[in-house]
């Protein structure tokens, strides 16, 4: 993975600094809360319902077992020995006091982390597939791309007050895992009729109130041209983009009103200009420089079949949260942050510390948290799976659920975030719990379940196959069911079926739909596939019938 | 009726204005008349310089959250409804320093 250079390190040690001076002067009364809420912002400091919340960058959702371990030390050390991982590849403490701050801020700077750009209107922390480097239908390793605009990125002068938030997403597999069409930018690695590396740029997709699905405005974009690129699309942005209304202010709503056609005309116009002094050309030594950070994976010692021991849950762990790797003898190991009636992505102390410990004996000490609130060890031995997996049940990370209806993603909700209308958490658990007595989880195979607790999607709704949103009527908790969303190569957006229901109907609203599914389907056919052919009436009968 | 509410700026926690300070229980929350609220608010909006912040009117029944924002006010005030954090601490958010 990346090592911080001089550059790197010396400008995380300064924005500490910076900031223990900031919070010193509002502690004193030397800056107003107006003028010390945009610099809080800027280092990952909210204040929501309870208390501060602080939103730590994992770049790309890559973590070493050692910054993994301090992690947990922070939790335990300085919040209430939780963390919690979001659907952005962070982590975010929701009890820290903003006197202890700058202190986590240098815990986190002596083993190369930050909270940088995790707020603000600038480009925020750039994610990607979290099998990168691992996944079998890997074209290229995303993460080299990842860093380098990691680097462009952090402290842009002309990018850092943009008119709002800016998300960048990049996969380098077949399978989009990353989301990239949900996203302020998406970049698909992809080959061109001579071979050559280059991306195809998805510019203007989004979610929160107005959600939209990025069009493809470049099909193939040289890897050396990348920044040139971006830095035109940004232009074009930061020029048009509405900055009198923060409703309007996100590229996908100038893409949506240019058109997509005139929204590209205008970015390849600055792309010509910037292109032509090639000073944002990337050199192909620094780009061979940034991969070499990013070896090709480890090799198995064995590629010969491993005889696995017949313990009928370790069978289930295996099929469900065991996933192909591009190496023969390797296998990447989805740790599930979703047991039964817990909550979606949070993590103990002590399991944070447990699962660095295993990154550094199995994992070749390596960690990723994925958009799904799940961890992941990319490169694990065949012959390693059954002492990891006795490992993690041992903490209680061996839910048998990944990508199964019972691996809900949440965001944190009305229960902590200021934003939000509605709770998630408790919806999770209860559709977690209910669903899990129904016995109906290996029938119904892939489903996907995101709850928000209000119209910024922060728990993705939109595009869930079948979404939860949390409103507020009149001061009562009330819940939108959407149906059809999608993040992968079939992107789409969930459309919502009908009136809210109050909290306590939506796990069985949940298990009917699903039982319709399983009435309606075809052999061998996804529930997403189901209601595309048959459409959302079934399912809207199902979870209104009891009404 | 109103009552004031805001959080700690050292930490962040929730606490309520006594009408000479302020408190992390709301029992010990000033109870205002509505014509009273804005200007008990302006003398509470002082504190911001160095004790808390964004204080703010919260309707009020007695000593508990009532009207439209009853809910998001009794879990400000209660932590949590779920969790990790409640229940596997049995911490009461909003309580503990």
């Amino acid at each position: 993975m990346y090592q911080y250079d001089e550059y790197d390190a010396t400008l995380v040690r300064e924005r500490v600094e910076q900031f223990r001076h900031q919070v010193d002067r509002r502690l004193t009364g030397r800056l107003t809360e107006d003028q010390f809420k945009p610099l809080r912002l800027m280092n990952g400091v909210y204040l929501q319902l309870h208390a501060y919340m602080l939103r730590v960058a994992i770049p790309y959702g890559v973590l070493s077992g050692k910054q993994m371990r301090t992690l947990g030390h922070i939790a335990r050390r300085y919040d209430r020995n939780y963390g919690h991982f979001t659907t952005r590849q962070n982590i975010q403490y929701n009890w820290p006091a903003l006197v202890d701050i700058p202190d986590i801020l240098g815990q986190l700077a002596d083993v190369e982390m930050h909270a940088i750009q995790t707020s603000g209107n600038c480009i925020r922390n750039v994610t990607s597939d979290p099998y990168a480097g691992a996944a079998a239908d890997e074209i290229e390793d995303p993460r080299p791309w990842c860093e380098i605009i990691r680097q462009w990125s952090t402290f842009h002068p002309e990018f850092s007050f943009l008119p709002r938030k800016f998300k960048i997403a990049v996969t380098g597999a077949a399978e989009d895992r990353a989301a990239i069409r949900a996203h302020d930018i998406g970049l698909k690695v992809v080959k061109n009729d001579a071979g050559e590396t280059g991306f195809a740029v998805f510019p203007g997709g989004g979610q929160g109130r107005t959600p939209r699905i990025a069009p493809l405005i470049r099909e193939f974009l040289p890897v050396q041209e990348l920044l040139a690129y971006l830095t035109a699309i940004l232009r074009v942005y930061n020029l048009h983009g509405r900055r009198d209304n923060m409703y309007k202010a996100r590229i996908k709503i100038l893409v949506e009103s240019l058109g997509a056609d005139e929204f590209r005309r205008q970015v390849e116009e600055e792309y010509e200009k910037i292109a032509a002094d090639g000073s944002l050309a990337l050199p192909d030594e620094e780009i061979e420089r940034i991969r070499g950070f990013f070896p090709p994976p480890p090799q198995a010692e064995s590629a010969e079949p491993v005889q696995f021991s017949d313990d009928a849950d370790f069978a289930l762990w295996r099929k469900h949260n065991v996933r192909p790797h591009k190496v023969a003898g390797l296998k990447s190991v989805v740790i599930s942050l979703k047991p039964i009636g817990g909550t979606p992505g949070d993590a103990t102390s002590e399991q944070m510390e447990a699962v660095a410990d295993l990154a550094e004996q199995y994992g070749f000490d390596e960690v990723r948290v994925t958009m799904e609130q799940n961890l992941i060890l990319p490169h694990v031995r065949e012959a390693d799976l059954e002492a990891v997996w006795r490992a993690l049940a041992d903490i209680g990370f061996a839910t048998p659920n990944a990508y199964t209806a019972t691996d809900i993603v949440a965001c944190p909700g009305l229960d902590y975030c200021s934003l939000a209308n509605a709770r998630s958490i408790p919806i999770s658990q209860e559709i977690s719990t209910r669903l899990d007595k129904s016995g109906l989880i290996e029938d119904v195979g892939d489903v996907t379940i995101k709850i928000s607790g209000c119209i910024n999607a922060c728990g993705h709704h939109h595009i869930a196959h079948i979404g939860v949103l949390g409103v507020d009527k009149k001061g009562e908790e009330f819940y939108q069911i959407t149906l059809g969303g999608s993040h992968s190569d079939d992107a789409d957006i969930g459309s919502i079926v009908g009136k809210g229901l109050p909290g306590e109907d939506v796990p069985a609203a949940i298990e009917r739909i699903l039982r319709a599914y399983l009435a309606t389907r075809s052999d061998g056919e996804r529930f997403l596939d189901t209601l595309r052919r048959v459409g959302e009436e079934p399912f809207k009968e199902a979870i209104y019938e009891a009404a | 009726m109103k009552m004031i509410s805001s959080n700690k700026l050292t930490d962040g926690r929730v606490i309520f204005w006594t009408g000479a300070g302020w408190s992390a229980d709301m029992k010990d929350g000033k109870v205002l008349e509505d014509d009273a609220a804005d200007a008990e608010l302006e003398a509470a909006l002082k504190d911001e310089a160095t004790e808390v912040v964004g204080p703010y009117l919260i309707a009020v029944d007695g000593h508990d959250p009532a009207g439209r924002e009853r809910l998001r006010e009794t879990i400000r005030l209660t932590g949590p409804t779920t969790g990790s954090t409640k229940y596997v601490h049995g911490i009461k958010p909003g309580t503990e320093a």
